[in-house]
């Protein structure tokens, strides 16, 4: 080991534990993605109850917003003490960072819709409900996948930290690095993919909030050659 | 049909909207509400389907009180159209189109057979029904807008300025094709306008309404030779009232009788009937004398080559106006489209003469010096 330098030994880490790399990955993956899955559970009807009932979008923002300002690793450690160590803890914390970004896109996605098309909508006859699925779902869906998005990103951050409180996930290798002397290769090991995650999860959700962005998706259809038939 | 007994509104805050309005229209009218803003007339409007709820007072639809029924069925049985249009973007035409008939749980077969019905009624290609809304003009948006109130066959349509934020061409065009649809489809109309002139071109009967209450409702006629008050007097304009005067006429009291050429015949006949009648533009007509469109000299010189009959070489695209229509709004379109001359037209589209340009002049005329003054000119004209 000592002869060779950082790269070489990443790559011997790979391919000494790959499959235990493999494994975090999918264990830090399915942390993030239960937590942000129940806070979008729990966010988006937060956020159309608050975007109906105007007064109390102050508050549930408020409180969402001062969770979102505690510190990663003081929130666990806050946790840590009601509900112990574990997973359960990591899930409960990224459900808490992810409930700001769901519950605020999903009130401005909804709030934002032009009040034209509610109110057309609701003088064709449209009762509440169908106002909401018909119109200001599908033109919302996007500014919600957002949200997600963001979330999402911000709890693969957050699940790294978990680590220390016994969660697994890359973390894990991250720690075992800076335990480690001449620990570099490993620190890296566990770094990378953690980076590589969030990257690529940012990629492909902004890739579909652009394919359901409804007046983007218009616009690609648009053939040049419609004559207008106005006089 | 539509009764508004003692109707009032009070917002929050002691504004008085709506004050004791009474009102009844008769199916198949075209009523316009007009005022300034602030007057209540599309408060008025709202509580027609309950969009805003009355403070006191009563609406009937059919000898039905309007409160004693389901909100959401009573709007989906009212056609609404809006300024804004409303149009919903991710949806195409089709389904914006169709989106009462979808709510009313029609199937499919019936909501495809509507669209493909009504979009023909706007002269709008069927191909459109595929496009979303952003594809089209505001123009064609704002048909698309009126066909989705029409299109569950709603008897009474309500229409909140819906042509307030198109161009006056356009503008023109859509309140032909409204008044013409709500004629053929026997609808009933409560619209609300600040434009006087639209007032005047479309409705039946016109609604003038001041600080929430109604100042006078009557035909555009008698409102015109009769304003109830100074206000109405201000409101309708002075430059209006004169063309009220007596001397306003109607199209046929000065239509000239046009050159027409029918259907059939070849572009070699068509020439020869030009130059033994002096004109350059033939109206062509068929059998039974009804207008097909008209064909120019410009329009032989240019197809001449490719075909010989007066069908294919016309064009279709004519601009008419109805027999009894005042002269006025003739002159008013000749001189917004630039047109040389106009056809006259009755309700089953048979061509009964033609306006030109020179009756422009005499109007003028007419109003600078008076009837007389022209009648010698005219008669100056015709000894030379």
């Amino acid at each position: 080991m000592e002869n060779m330098n950082t790269f070489q030994q990443f790559f011997y880490y790979f391919d000494e534990n790959g499959s235990y790399v493999f494994m975090q990955f999918v264990q830090h993956f399915l942390i993030s993605i239960y937590g942000v899955l129940i806070a979008a559970v729990v966010g988006i009807p937060t956020g159309i109850l608050i975007s109906k009932y105007g007064r109390l979008s102050t508050y549930v923002i408020t409180i969402a917003n001062i969770i979102q300002t505690i510190p990663g690793l003081a929130m666990l450690a806050i946790l840590m003490l009601a509900i112990g160590l574990g997973q359960t803890t990591v899930v409960v914390a990224v459900f808490l960072y992810s409930l700001l970004p769901i519950i605020k896109n999903t009130y401005t996605g909804i709030n934002n819709i032009n009040k034209d098309l509610t109110d057309s909508g609701k003088g064709m006859g449209m009762t509440k409900l169908q106002v909401l699925y018909m119109i200001e779902l599908p033109l919302s869906l996007s500014v919600i996948i957002a949200g997600i998005r963001i979330a999402l990103v911000v709890a693969i951050g957050i699940t790294a930290i978990g680590a220390f409180i016994g969660a697994g996930g890359l973390g894990d290798i991250i720690i075992r690095g800076t335990n480690a002397t001449d620990g570099t290769a490993i620190i890296l090991a566990g770094a990378i993919p953690t980076a590589l995650m969030a990257v690529l999860v940012d990629l492909i959700l902004s890739f579909i909030e652009r394919k359901i962005d409804p007046v983007k998706k218009n616009r690609k259809l648009v053939e040049p050659k419609i004559e207008s038939l106005e006089e | 049909m539509l009764k508004l007994e003692n109707l009032s509104k009070v917002y929050r805050g002691g504004k008085k909207a709506v004050d004791d309005l009474n009102i009844e229209i008769k199916k198949g009218e075209f009523v316009a509400f007009i005022g300034t803003s602030g007057s209540g007339k599309t408060t008025a409007l709202r509580m027609i389907n309950r969009m805003i709820e009355p403070t006191s007072g009563k609406i009937l639809i059919n000898d039905e009180d309007v409160r004693k029924k389901n909100p959401v069925t009573l709007r989906r049985s009212i056609g609404y159209v809006i300024q804004q249009i409303g149009l919903m973007p991710h949806m195409t035409i089709r389904e914006n189109i169709t989106l009462v008939p979808r709510l009313l749980k029609w199937d499919k077969e019936k909501k495809e057979k509507a669209a493909e019905e009504l979009i023909k009624l706007v002269n709008l290609p069927e191909s459109y029904l595929d496009l979303y809304p952003t594809q089209l003009s505001g123009g064609q948006q704002q048909r698309i807008g009126v066909l989705r109130a029409l299109a569950a066959n709603q008897d009474l349509i309500l229409m909140d300025e819906p042509f307030g934020a198109l161009d006056p061409i356009t503008r023109d065009t859509l309140q032909d094709l409204m008044k013409d649809l709500q004629q053929r489809l026997g609808k009933t109309v409560v619209f609300v306008t600040h434009d006087m002139d639209e007032a005047i071109k479309l409705a039946d009967r016109i609604c003038i309404m001041h600080d929430g209450k109604v100042v006078q409702y009557d035909t555009p006629d008698n409102i015109l030779s009769n304003p109830a008050n100074q206000f109405v007097k201000d409101f309708i304009g002075s430059h209006r009232l004169v063309q009220e005067k007596p001397s306003a006429k109607v199209v046929d009291d000065v239509m000239i009788t046009p050159i027409t050429i029918s259907l059939e015949k070849s572009l070699d006949d068509a020439i020869h009937k030009m130059v033994k009648s002096r004109v350059d533009t033939l109206f062509v007509v068929d059998g039974n004398n009804i207008l097909k469109g008209y064909l120019s000299v410009e329009n032989i010189t240019s197809e001449r080559h490719r075909t010989s009959s007066v069908a294919d070489a016309m064009d279709k695209d004519v601009f008419f106006v109805y027999n009894n229509s005042r002269l006025q709004d003739s002159v008013r379109r000749i001189l917004r489209r630039n047109l040389k001359n106009i056809p006259v037209v009755d309700s089953d589209h048979r061509l009964v003469g033609l306006i030109t340009r020179a009756h422009i002049v005499d109007i003028v005329y007419d109003t600078i010096w008076g009837d007389e003054a022209a009648e010698e000119v005219r008669n100056e004209a015709s000894n030379e």
